[in-house]
């Protein structure tokens, strides 16, 4: 072990440099995020993923925005465990019908100032799943959304820039 | 039954079903049924499938020589004998049976509903779909009795990035006396909306039942239609097709040997194998255009051949592997402090495995040697040298050595494809007979076999489409798992299961 540790700090950084954020975002961004949020939060926010349905795709690509290549804890973004510690929710999927109260739960427990990212094609409109029984469609059906990050799934560096433009706007 | 019957032999007594391929379907009268539920109660042959149409219910079986065969039992009444009385691996599906179409299993040991949470705004959906929620009376956990018990329940919102699940864990001290899953909360209702879908939009679909498995997926609805249209596709797309399959097995084992040693507090593993796993969704973006190759497997064949540079960079992909993954298995097996915490955790008794013919890694973890890649079987595997890794231990470390042993695996098969790889075109128009005609397939995907059973619209849409995740099989025996283990060592078990919530619920 002492060995890969020794290798790890003399080789060079995996790190990809940060994407510029993404421009449709801090448009969407724009109009939405008050001002005095952006200054109770400052550049550190944490994040709670709540699965809404996905097909567990997106929970990959956001897993691997914690891997060494994209590195998302160096923004001031964490991934915390409950949503009462939590400044952002980061929701994936269609939104089952099965799910649609644990989703509202958990945006009642978050407290304000707080944001709504949708992620992923599912969480927009419903994506493959739209018009079934069992899907409400789209996360802003059931709880104000801030930022959509499209994509089946988007990938790390998509949700970067996203991500990103979050703490752009000021 | 007489001793020693084939499960061929039983099924020859029905009356065959035209148009069903590559395997026999047969309608079953009702003393065909009950043999083959007392072949299955008696282990003579496993459950592969249990799923239901209006008025029908189809058993598929496997038996030991790896003959499959699917029985149909018309229930014009709306009733059938239970699989669940005699067999308790059927019994989640047939509670979701009950769910889905409203047909009842006669004698069947649990009646709860399963995937129907009285949410949804139909009741019966894949069946007379009458237009009211189900009035269902809150949920009745599984009673437990004795002294100083407590429950402690989870979810289904997790604490992690992952799916949505209820765990009711029953609890004495620290040790886990009962856990009661349960699941249902990311049923999409999949298979009502297959149903008319042409085969294009279908295969998009159901390459998004469970996306982490999206390869093995799209592999088995391909070739379920290619069997029921009796489609012949070029020899190039079998080999590209696995090799996408062994790229998302490599992928989706790393990610879980990496996570499974994280959540017994070693994060080193879990940065390594990340990076690992970053790799090689690199390399598929590379070749397939798509890191989790979504819709790269298509009915008739592949959508697009290989990219010019996507050789070397598999090669590439191989060589760095092979430098970074032994150093990495070294770490795991001389850390005693990790080993401390999977040794002899989450045993799963070997006699269950068989009897709930659980696959994947916990099935080759706990000796049960099945591999939908060596029985049935399908092309280019046939001419691939490989064994599956097989273990007896059946605890969390056996199954960290059997997705190690796997990766190693893989990477010897992407090379034997490189080496192999036929030229040619890689895909082919689907034939269209004008007939209804139905398939079906199992293959091999990181978790274990997936299998799609489809039926044919004459104008070519699907008519009706089942897909079958590896963890109907795998969810029950974790419930088995943790017993007596102790709460904290949950996620180490759950995660060295890793079964798919969206693939189960559908």
């Amino acid at each position: 072990m002492r060995k890969l540790l020794f290798q790890n700090l003399l080789r060079l950084p995996l790190t990809v440099a940060a994407p510029p954020p993404s421009a449709t975002a801090l448009a969407e961004l724009a109009a939405k995020v008050d001002q005095s949020a952006r200054r109770r939060l400052g550049r550190s926010l944490a994040i709670r993923e709540v699965d809404a349905g996905s097909c567990n795709g997106c929970e990959l690509e956001i897993h691997a925005l914690n891997n060494p290549f994209y590195d998302l804890e160096r923004f001031g973004f964490h991934f915390v465990a409950s949503p009462r510690h939590a400044d952002v929710l980061l929701v994936t999927g269609p939104v089952t019908a099965n799910m649609r109260e644990g989703l509202e739960r958990t945006y009642r427990a978050t407290p304000d100032p707080k944001w709504v990212v949708a992620v992923g094609d599912c969480g927009r409109d419903g994506g493959v799943f739209a018009g079934s029984y069992a899907c409400v469609g789209g996360v802003s059906a059931v709880i104000p959304v801030d930022l959509h990050i499209s994509g089946c799934p988007p990938n790390p560096m998509q949700l970067l820039e996203g991500l990103l433009a979050l703490l752009q706007v000021a | 039954m007489s001793v020693g019957a084939k499960l061929s032999e039983v099924l020859a007594a029905g009356q065959p079903v035209a148009d069903h391929h590559p395997w026999p379907r047969t309608l079953a009268t009702a003393e065909i049924w009950q043999e083959l539920l007392q072949g299955l109660a008696g282990g003579a042959w496993t459950l592969l499938g249990l799923w239901g149409e209006p008025s029908m219910v189809h058993l598929a079986l496997i038996d030991a020589d790896g003959v499959l065969g699917v029985a149909s039992l018309p229930c014009p009444d709306g009733r059938f004998p239970s699989v669940g009385r005699r067999h308790p691996p059927a019994q989640r599906l047939e509670r979701s049976i009950a769910d889905l179409l409203g047909l009842q299993a006669i004698d069947a040991p649990d009646v709860r509903p399963w995937l129907d949470h009285g949410r949804w705004p139909v009741t019966h959906p894949l069946g007379t779909a009458s237009g009211s929620p189900r009035a269902l009376a809150p949920y009745t956990f599984l009673p437990t009795e004795g002294e100083s018990l407590h429950q402690i329940p989870v979810g289904p919102v997790h604490a992690g990035i992952i799916e949505p699940g209820h765990f009711r864990f029953t609890a004495n001290g620290e040790a886990v006396v009962r856990l009661e899953e349960r699941l249902g909360y990311v049923h999409k209702g999949i298979e009502t909306l297959l149903s008319g879908l042409s085969i294009e939009q279908a295969a998009r679909l159901v390459g998004r039942v469970s996306g982490d498995s999206t390869v093995a997926y799209a592999l088995a609805f391909a070739r379920a239609v290619e069997a029921a249209t009796v489609t012949v596709i070029p020899e190039r797309a079998h080999w590209l097709r696995a090799l996408m399959a062994e790229l998302e097995r490599l992928a989706n084992h790393c990610g879980d040997i990496g996570a499974i040693c994280n959540d017994a507090a070693f994060a080193l593993m879990l940065a390594h194998c990340s990076l690992l796993r970053e790799r090689v969704l690199r390399v598929s973006a590379t070749c397939f255009g798509h890191r989790l190759l979504m819709d790269g497997i298509v009915p008739g064949g592949v959508k697009l051949d290989l990219a010019p540079e996507a050789i070397p960079a598999v090669r590439e992909l191989i060589s760095e592997f092979r430098r970074r993954f032994p150093p990495l298995v070294d770490l795991y097996d001389n850390t005693a402090s990790l080993q401390n915490r999977t040794v002899s955790t989450g045993f799963v008794r070997p006699t269950l495995i068989k009897q709930f013919g659980c696959g994947g890694v916990i099935g080759r973890a706990g000796g049960r040697a099945f591999d939908a890649r060596r029985q049935p079987g399908y092309p280019p595997y046939d001419q691939l040298e490989f064994v599956p890794p097989l273990l007896t231990d059946s605890d969390v470390n056996a199954r960290i050595w059997v997705r190690i042993h796997e990766v190693e695996q893989s990477l010897a098969l992407i090379e034997q494809i490189l080496q192999g790889l036929p030229t040619g075109a890689v895909n082919v128009e689907i034939q269209r007979s004008g007939e209804i005609c139905e398939g079906m397939a199992l293959v091999e995907g990181f978790r274990g076999d997936v299998m799609v059973w489809l039926r044919l619209n004459a104008d070519g849409t699907v008519a009706r489409c089942h897909p079958r995740d590896p963890s109907w099989f795998q969810w029950p025996l974790l419930e088995a798992a943790i017993e007596n283990n102790i709460v904290a060592d949950f996620p180490l078990c759950n995660k060295s299961f890793n079964c798919s919530y969206s693939g189960h619920d559908l």
